[in-house]
């Protein structure tokens, strides 16, 4: 990114981090929401990565004499029927939701931006096939294709993470397809490919690296895709097991306390959930704007 | 026209096709040995292996498959271990909840979200465009079960608005004759206004829920198809002859930003269709969903996969008769076609 900062208004060269630095500040000032968005992705991070060691209760223990308590100083969140601790068990499960998102979108930007890239470069066979399997899959509503995906693979968070890689890979395959499909015959291919390189490698040295900004867009965009998928699954019952904590089981398990006005037990996940999707979403409109301002809506 | 319908009709075969094989796969996915699975676990050995030879799991992978197609093209979708009815009689009896849900969400978003990308449109940087950008975000961000939970704490709870989550009618009602499947329909049929306020009522916060799921996409199409319109020769010559604003936007602009719109619409109903099952589960709405996910409960496959099965082939004829709309609406591509 340091070839894209702006000299400094002194003439003193930019270099490094400092010149790195000024860069992001640039593209941050003109967009307040991506700074915002970024300081709370930062914020999930960390709690992801420390929350376990900060958190004032252990989110397992259960403590039948304060169960069901309302917010006070003692339990930030309440507590719920079982008298654990509501805000530790939100804090905890920061790092399995985030877990699940990210290997989940990792996975699938392997699978579906190698067979993209694969399918736009060498054409024919293989983009026939990669096509037929992305519109098989977008043939199902997607939710409904990771419960089934979830429910004949097991019950299990890994499968939580298959199934949602599984139904965000056309996504994948379709975009990288587009963008390797533009620059099949561009100059700097048609150069490597005089130069002697092979076709494979070409793919993989000058296709991939230049169709990565947009892949990483598109990561971000799903993102909060991702950790919503996982949640619903668990919300009805699949994959994550009680009394792990996660957010979607915890919003389950307070569900039916919200008929009854203990609210807090359910709310506070969802919240969590909710500010989680809503910042990876934002965090990928920013993205999206500074490295693909035409697609902007 | 009729020739592009058929047209569009040979091109759902495929995503047909690939449907039926990938539910196949799933059932042959299934952990440990689906006989065993299926006999349960108190059978014995023999009564297991009299299982494998009657869901002829002994035979080889590819004469299963036509057995499975067999199955499935005289409408046998296999028992439901919990209930001991035919999955394909369940899943009929309770689509009708399922999709007087959905209409009724997506009737509700549509009413809120077009007139919004609309004005955010009519005006860019406006306050509205503004809301309509952060609605539009937020609507997506919302997980759909939690929206459904905030909605019955604060209008059942709270202000004692609404009748309690447990299903399509209270207690003390009894369903209208079945016509249609959908009470609000079937209970005017009848006559009967105050059955028809009671299901209204019960309908109305799931449909919400949905409605307020499906918001952002349609908003956002909306406004973006209706700035490129606006933008376009035809609606300035058409303020040039001094057309007034409301014309010009309402009957030459929205005419033609709908397109983009209707195909929206597909991907907007695989949400919707997801989102359902989630929304039964919170409701107790006894559709296709909670269904599924009482079978998930159960461990029951046979369900699960007709409920698949079934919401992917509903999907399939969604997105054929939005196709066929759009022909519909726009001349150009029947020519092409």
């Amino acid at each position: 990114m340091t070839n894209l900062a702006l000299p400094r208004e002194d003439g003193a060269p930019s270099s490094g981090l400092g010149a790195a630095l000024r860069h992001a500040r640039y593209i941050l000032r003109d967009n307040a929401v991506t700074g915002f968005a970024f300081a709370l992705f930062v914020l999930i991070v960390l709690a992801a990565l420390f929350g376990p060691y900060l958190v004032p209760y252990d989110p397992l223990a259960s403590d039948t004499a304060a169960a069901l308590k309302p917010p006070s100083l003692a339990h930030w969140f309440g507590t719920d029927q079982l008298g654990r601790d509501v805000f530790s068990r939100v804090i905890v499960a920061t790092r399995l939701d985030f877990l699940i998102a990210v290997t989940s979108v990792a996975l699938v930007f392997f699978m579906g931006g190698l067979a993209g890239v694969a399918a736009g470069f060498f054409g024919g066979w293989t983009d026939r096939i990669v096509g037929r399997v992305a519109d098989t899959v977008m043939a199902f509503p997607l939710f409904v294709l990771a419960m089934g995906i979830v429910a004949a693979l097991g019950n299990t968070v890994q499968n939580i993470i298959l199934a949602t890689a599984i139904v965000n890979f056309p996504l994948y395959a379709r975009v990288a397809r587009a963008e390797a499909n533009v620059r099949r015959e561009a100059g700097f291919v048609q150069a490597a490919r005089l130069s002697g390189n092979g076709e494979v490698r070409i793919l993989l040295g000058q296709i991939l690296p230049n169709i990565m900004p947009i892949m990483v867009v598109q990561m971000s965009l799903t993102m909060g895709y991702a950790i919503l998928n996982a949640a619903g699954l668990s919300f009805i019952g699949l994959g994550v097991r009680p009394p792990t904590a996660e957010w979607g089981i915890m919003v389950a398990e307070g569900a039916a306390f919200m008929v009854s006005g203990e609210w807090w037990i359910a709310f506070f996940p969802g919240a969590a959930l909710m500010i989680a999707v809503f910042c990876f979403n934002l965090l990928g409109d920013g993205l999206r704007d500074i490295v693909d301002p035409q697609r902007r809506t | 026209m009729l020739r592009m319908i058929c047209k569009r009709m040979l091109i759902a075969v495929p995503s047909l096709i690939g449907v039926v094989i990938i539910t196949f796969l799933l059932t042959r996915a299934l952990p440990g040995d689906p006989a065993a699975y299926f006999a349960g676990p108190a059978a014995t050995k023999e009564a297991i292996e009299q299982i494998r030879t009657k869901l002829g799991l002994d035979q080889p992978l590819y004469r299963q498959f036509v057995r499975y197609v067999s199955d499935l093209a005289r409408g046998d979708l296999g028992n439901s271990l919990t209930t001991g009815q035919p999955v394909g009689y369940e899943i009929r009896t309770r689509l009708p909840a399922s999709a007087e849900l959905t209409l009724l969400g997506l009737l509700l978003s549509m009413l809120i979200a077009v007139p919004l990308g609309i004005l955010a449109a009519t005006r860019p940087n406006s306050l509205i465009d503004h809301a309509c950008r952060v609605i539009a975000t937020a609507g997506v961000s919302l997980p759909v079960f939690f929206t459904g939970l905030i909605l019955v704490y604060v209008f059942y709870y709270l202000l004692g608005w609404a009748p309690p989550p447990l299903g399509r009618l209270d207690v003390f009602f009894s369903p209208p004759p079945h016509i249609t499947g959908f009470y609000l329909v079937d209970s005017m049929i009848a006559g009967d206004g105050e059955l028809f306020l009671a299901s209204l009522k019960q309908l109305i916060l799931p449909a919400l829920t949905l409605g307020i799921f499906s918001l952002a996409p349609i908003a956002r199409m909306t406004r973006a198809s209706m700035l490129a319109v606006l933008a376009s020769d035809f609606v300035r010559t058409a303020r040039a002859s001094g057309l007034a604003p409301f014309t010009v936007v309402i009957t030459y602009a929205f005419r033609n930003a709908m397109l983009p719109v209707v195909t929206t619409l597909g991907m907007v109903f695989s949400f919707l269709l997801g989102a359902n099952v989630l929304v039964e589960k919170v409701f107790a709405w006894p559709g296709i969903g909670s269904f599924a996910v009482e079978a998930l409960i159960a461990s029951d496959f046979a369900p699960l996969q007709g409920f698949v099965l079934t919401m992917a082939v509903m999907y399939v004829a969604l997105n054929l008769m939005i196709d066929i709309l759009y022909g519909a609406i726009d001349p150009r591509v029947r020519i092409e076609a």
